[in-house]
């Protein structure tokens, strides 16, 4: 597929434990737009963060290990190339910000040597250029006295200054894609609300795609143009970001949408809540993953993993029943 | 300080001008330099039966308060009366008698367990503690209120480390309730768990009320969940309640220039709803409680401070029956 500037296909990453292996990751499939936002949401150990630090050559082998799957980036699959030709496809062309930016930066250096060392790395300044560069990348992302901060450690900055720091890395070498590991969770909203902010106004300036991985249902629906939910290791439902909070089709997406609280909610209702507890597969199933903890259970769902099935225009969920009848689809 | 109490109800906790500072020591003489002002005057009623929704960012002092209600930390000025009972002024024996009526959830679920406890030791040991109950009494007890909480009694004898964060949490639950309490303060009980798991700790928290009359004060950040579960909200930043009022009110028509903007910064999973919203970014960051602003607290961030703001500290005032907040423009958004 010639439209997509990352093209993965049936990834799968396994992790060794001493409580034997776990399938983190079954067979995802998904393609990135150019300039697309993509929002990828689960819940903690559904697979979301290992999908794209597979993809980019970031898991720790061993334990991990990616043991299927494509990712084509440029015509070039991501996953067949060395560690040398990946690094210069890590932060240059594809760049990535993490939830924590506090254990993300190095204490001990200046921001400024930090975002100054991939400019030289990457594009290949000189000092004086990347210490400029490095100025102008802050006041981008709206720290005030840019120049005079450079000289600051990250203990001297604030949590959601330090995540602006991060972007403007990120962003330092204009990558075509951003991926974004639930860069706002540990920020308070006031703050959330900021970064949120600047990534929208960055992406329409700089016109880069951007994967926004998060539990936060809220998070994509103001930003995302598409959204993958997952569980359990798969896609279980991927969709327009409009029709899936309009008409999610997943029961697992349909339950994480009604055990939400809204703050523009009229009438108080009891939340819908979805009983028993995410899955740590050890094999991969033969049944549907969600099975047991769905309501809409069949016997057809014991016997067979559902793949994802169309169920409309740009729709696809893997579900063997149709919530509005109960009945197989 | 204006006297926040809603009269003929049946008031079970008063706080009254509660103030909270932990000295700043330096040198080699330990000489106390200063003070964060963790919580700087704070007042507020709870009715029996009702839950208060106590919300704010991190480091506005919230849990703080909570903590300084219950006299972990013992108040550096103020009043705290529950039932009639000043606990500010109770010690020893007294103050201990005092606090099984009062419980506290805490945030994590990982942290609030003694890893080396089995579930029966950890949801009994207030019961052994307060010497309610003895011998097979405690181990009846403890079956129960495991069955109350919709855990398994047969994990008794079992350790937290075996247990998911919604069935731990759901063990701190059990053991808040063991001595039957008429109060809980909930510290962010549900921050720590997953979406869906979430919904599960905030219905038995819904039924447990029901079923026991308890009174909750209900600390979170996340404000969807708080107007879910709480009758009144307040807000707090930096220190001070900055507005209290039903939670109807607050949510449809909030006066404070704080409160409108945290609320709108709230993400609300509805693409269609998300895009007509009017959003307020506020710029900047929270000041450090140990040198916080003159005048008003949020007025360094605040889009519509004056001068009158950085010279005295507006009044927390009822501007309408039962709406409490602290600042002096509140009329413009009635």
């Amino acid at each position: 597929m010639p439209d997509f500037i990352l093209d993965v296909q049936g990834l799968e990453t396994t992790f060794k434990t001493p409580d034997g292996v776990v399938h983190a990751v079954n067979g995802v499939s998904f393609g990135l737009a150019e300039g697309e936002t993509l929002g990828v949401v689960g819940e903690s150990g559904c697979g979301k963060s290992v999908t794209m630090l597979s993809v980019l050559g970031l898991i720790a082998s061993p334990p991990g290990k990616v043991v299927a799957g494509k990712a084509f980036f440029s015509g070039q699959d991501l996953l067949k190339m060395s560690n040398e030709e990946i690094r210069h496809v890590r932060g240059a062309q594809i760049a990535m910000i993490f939830q924590d930016p506090m254990t993300s930066l190095n204490p001990v250096l200046t921001i400024g040597k930090q975002l100054e060392e991939p400019l030289i790395l990457h594009i290949g300044m000189t000092k004086n250029q990347a210490r400029e560069r490095a100025a102008e990348l802050l006041s981008m992302v709206g720290i005030p006295n840019a120049k005079d901060r450079l000289n600051d450690y990250p203990h001297q900055y604030s949590g959601g200054m330090r995540q602006r720091v991060m972007i403007a890395m990120a962003l330092s070498c204009s990558p075509q894609i951003l991926i974004a590991d639930e860069p706002t969770t540990a920020l308070d909203v006031t703050i959330q609300a900021q970064i949120m902010d600047l990534v929208k106004r960055l992406r329409d300036e700089l016109g880069m795609a951007i994967i926004w991985i998060t539990h936060d249902l809220g998070v994509v629906a103001g930003l995302a143009q598409r959204v993958l939910v997952m569980y359990g290791g798969y896609i279980i439902e991927e969709s327009k970001v409009n029709e899936l909070y309009a008409r999610p089709e997943h029961p697992y997406t349909i339950g994480l949408l009604g055990s939400l609280p809204r703050v523009d909610e009229k009438e108080r209702t009891k939340l819908y809540s979805i009983e028993g507890q995410p899955p740590v597969l050890y094999q991969k199933p033969n049944a549907c993953p969600f099975a047991p903890r769905c309501k809409w259970v069949l016997d057809h769902c014991w016997n067979e993993n559902p793949p994802l099935l169309e169920v409309g225009p740009d729709h696809r969920a893997a579900c063997w029943v149709d919530t509005r009848t109960g009945r197989h689809r | 300080m204006s006297n926040v109490k809603a009269n003929n109800k049946d008031t079970l906790l008063q706080v009254n001008d509660l103030v909270m500072h932990f000295p700043i020591y330096r040198g080699v003489i330990q000489r106390q330099v200063g003070a964060v002002r963790a919580v700087d005057g704070v007042s507020f009623d709870i009715e029996r039966g009702e839950t208060l929704g106590l919300v704010g960012e991190s480091g506005c002092g919230k849990s703080t308060t909570g903590r300084t209600i219950l006299q972990l930390y013992r108040p550096t000025a103020g009043t705290v009366q529950f039932e009639d009972v000043d606990l500010v002024h109770l010690k020893g024996e007294e103050l201990r008698k005092t606090r099984r009526k009062m419980q506290m959830i805490f945030q994590d679920p990982y942290a609030s367990l003694n890893p080396r406890m089995t579930v029966a030791d950890i949801v009994g040991e207030p019961l052994v503690v307060h010497e309610v109950a003895k011998g097979k009494e405690i181990q009846d007890r403890v079956q129960h209120l495991l069955e109350i909480v919709n855990l398994n009694p047969s994990f008794a004898s079992r350790y937290p480390h075996e247990f998911s964060g919604g069935q731990r949490q759901r063990i701190g639950i059990a053991r808040a309730l063991a001595l039957q309490p008429s109060f809980i303060i909930c510290d962010e009980p549900i921050s720590a768990l997953d979406v869906s798991i979430q919904a599960q700790v905030v219905n038995l928290l819904e039924e447990l009320q029901e079923q026991f009359n308890l009174t909750y004060l209900f600390i979170a950040h996340d404000l969807s969940m708080v107007k879910h579960i709480s009758d009144r909200v307040a807000v707090m930043y930096l220190g001070v309640i900055v507005e209290l009022a039903s939670r109807d009110e607050l949510y449809a028509k909030p006066l404070h220039p704080y409160t409108q903007a945290l609320l709108s910064a709230v993400p609300i999973p509805d693409p269609v709803a998300d895009a007509k919203r009017q959003r307020t970014i506020l710029q900047g960051d929270v000041p450090s409680p140990a040198n916080p602003p003159s005048g008003c607290r949020f007025r360094t961030r605040c889009p519509i401070a004056e001068a009158v703001c950085a010279e005295s500290r507006p009044e927390f005032r009822e501007i309408k029956p039962g709406h409490f907040v602290a600042c002096f423009f509140a009329e413009r958004f009635l």
